[in-house]
């Protein structure tokens, strides 16, 4: 990301306040071209205004946004290459799909019969096709949010905000929505930048994400790296599930006070019986809680000395049959377990 | 506590009404359905019913026989002109009430902070709290020759202007208080409330992501007004102009307390059947407000003016 013309937006030392609070703290990340890029958080760590930022709606009270190189500082959002997918979708309710998908192309004074086949190419595009007449009230949630997508892209923008698009629908559409976006972000080879509070579209869509909390970002990395590799206990306990262990605990498991997250699926168990492998951590507890979940079942062990750690295991069938009340050892490879800056919360 | 306490009677009811979802709605419905059927659109109707009736010319006495000579009666020159009137002052009130409500509206919804916008709303509705006699009076009282209108005029040295505008052909008048802009200006004052409130309620329902999208998609603050904006806030003008228009079509106290004393259709209703007795005449005119109201709503409605809704 250090070549300038391959960086599609840029943040440098950005903050935006509103009174007392401190939305956008300090922040500043590089979006390459062409990439799929997640901002990552709960509700109010700043991720919405960053995009908000970059859209024109917002202007940072410090810092510097560039946007294709370009200081952006004072441009209005119509003045700006990039176009946004609202999170309500934000259609025009008095305009047919076709109208809402042209619009961008209305306002720049396109010819009409240009418009039109643009339109409709660009509703082909999002299986819309033959839906151009219809009222925005007259679709279902997944498709306004196609039209949203179809009314941003038709601009050919240069980068593309997405702002928790799929977080009006049900499970099973917003998995196949997921798949669409990516494949349609690799045709279109638009920079999309995503915003959502989800963890596992996140994690199954970005190119690269950034973990905000309180308005900071706590860590930026390609998915497999914030997943395997957590810097915080924030990132640990935020992306996935995370064991955190620390003070007396983590002297004990790590001989090390210095916290540390280990991940529940990485934890092997064996009978209380059992020899760990050469060089593992290994401690002994009591299982006091088994929940099934379908593919997997999910342990609670409570440890010899206090403590608890939690262990997930695959229903694999064969393996160690283990309930409530029974004695196990758990053990893990030393490499597994991910050292944290900061107190663990 | 006993495990099966009796009923009251007042549970028992209770019960019944949930069980039978229609009698709690039959119930709830049956006065307001009773007071619009048959006491309101009842009314309207012995109204439009009188209308058809006629006045013996010889005797003065109604003739209770179905007969078209009242209508005959109606559309004769001198009437035409009290229609033309009384629907061209309500257009313009209508007009002019829009071109000011929008803005306050506009600035009220979008702009206002919420103790801005709790004193403009208490601004807009305090007229309504006090007497409309009272304040059609001071009106002709700000207006007239002597009044506060006139004298100000004085102080900035735009007598000239004042005169001028009172010079206008058929509009003016020897002072304000005593023409068409007099009873425009009164008119368009005590109606506005009527408009702003409507106006006001249409534009809180426009999302602000509406104006974000067609920004972030190009649209210049003008066209996001054209093309979003104003689109959507159409049903509120509409609201508000049938409140404006048919209260203007039907007053007949403000033309005569401020202006020239030449009639409108309310004043010609209450002069025919209070001094003229000619009820049947009376009830002919007021079914021309009703028409003209049906074919303005026709109208706003072609012009898609509810489509939004």
């Amino acid at each position: 990301m250090s070549n300038p013309d391959s960086t599609a937006v840029s943040f440098s030392s950005v903050s935006r306040v509103f009174g007392e609070v401190r939305a956008v703290d300090n922040v500043s990340f590089d979006v390459g071209e062409g990439e799929f890029f997640s901002m990552l958080g709960p509700s109010g760590s700043g991720k919405t205004t960053c995009l908000r930022l970059i859209a024109g709606f917002e202007q940072p009270d410090a810092g510097r946004i560039l946007v294709h190189g370009r200081n952006v500082e004072g441009v209005p959002p119509y003045e700006r290459d990039v176009n946004t997918v609202f999170q309500d979708y934000a259609l025009f309710p008095h305009m047919t799909v076709y109208e809402n998908v042209a619009y961008g192309l209305m306002i720049r004074k396109v010819p009409s019969a240009e418009r039109r086949r643009r339109a409709e190419e660009m509703l082909e595009m999002v299986k819309l096709a033959g839906m151009g007449e219809r009222k925005p009230s007259q679709l279902s949630g997944g498709q306004r949010q196609r039209v949203a997508l179809a009314r941003a892209l038709i601009n050919h923008p240069s980068v593309l905000l997405l702002d928790e698009p799929l977080g009006a629908l049900d499970l099973k559409l917003r998995e196949q929505m997921q798949d669409e976006l990516k494949s349609l972000q690799r045709r279109v080879g638009i920079t999309f930048i995503y915003v959502t509070h989800d963890q596992g579209e996140a994690l199954a869509m970005s190119d690269r994400l950034a973990v905000f909390n309180h308005g900071r970002i706590e860590q930026i990395g390609a998915p497999g790296e914030i997943y395997e590799h957590p810097a915080t206990a924030f990132v640990a306990g935020f992306v996935g599930v995370s064991n955190l262990c620390e003070g007396a605990l983590a002297q004990r498991l790590a001989g090390s006070t210095r916290p540390f997250a280990i991940r529940p699926e990485k934890i092997s168990m064996l009978p209380a019986s059992g020899a760990a492998p050469d060089g593992a951590v290994t401690v002994l507890g009591k299982v006091s809680a088994a929940t099934y979940l379908g593919s997997t079942t999910r342990f609670v062990v409570a440890l010899e000395g206090g403590g608890e750690l939690t262990v997930v295991r695959q229903n694999s069938g064969g393996s160690l049959s283990v309930t409530p009340g029974d004695g196990v050892r758990l053990c893990w490879s030393r490499a597994l377990m991910q050292p944290l800056q900061g107190p663990a919360k | 506590m006993t495990a099966a306490a009796r009923p009251t009677p007042l549970q028992r009811l209770s019960s019944l009404l949930y069980l039978h979802p229609r009698l709690l709605l039959l119930l709830l419905l049956a006065p307001p359905l009773l007071w619009l059927g048959v006491i309101y659109l009842g009314s309207l109707f012995a109204l439009l019913l009188q209308s058809f009736y006629y006045i013996d010319p010889f005797s003065g006495t109604i003739v209770r026989e179905f007969s078209l000579s009242t209508y005959r009666e109606l559309f004769t020159a001198a009437n035409a002109d009290i229609f033309l009137r009384t629907v061209l002052m309500a257009a313009a009130v209508t007009v002019a009430a829009a071109i000011i409500a929008f803005p306050v509206a506009y600035y009220m919804v979008r702009h206002a902070s919420l103790k801005m916008k709790a004193l403009l709303f208490l601004g807009v509705m305090l007229p309504l709290w006090s007497s409309y006699l009272v304040r059609v009076y001071a009106w002709k009282l700000l207006l007239a020759k002597e009044g506060i209108v006139t004298w100000f005029a004085e102080q900035l040295h735009l007598t000239w202007l004042l005169d001028a505008i009172l010079a206008i052909p058929v509009i003016g008048g020897p002072s304000l208080s005593i023409s068409y802009i007099g009873t425009f200006l009164v008119f368009l004052y005590i109606w506005l409330p009527f408009m702003i409130l409507p106006i006001v309620a249409a534009l809180e329902r426009v999302p602000r992501s509406l104006t974000e999208a067609s920004a972030d998609l190009g649209a210049r603050p003008g066209q996001t007004f054209r093309k979003v904006v104003f689109p959507l806030a159409v049903p509120g003008v509409v609201a508000g102009s049938i409140f404006t228009f048919s209260l203007t079509l039907g007053d007949y106290i403000i033309p005569r307390i401020v202006g020239n004393s030449r009639p409108f259709i309310g004043l010609a209703i209450y002069q025919l059947q209070g001094v003229a007795g000619n009820i049947p005449l009376a009830a002919a005119f007021t079914v021309v407000p009703i028409v003209v109201m049906a074919v303005y709503l026709v109208i706003a409605r072609r012009m898609g003016a509810f489509s939004a809704l």
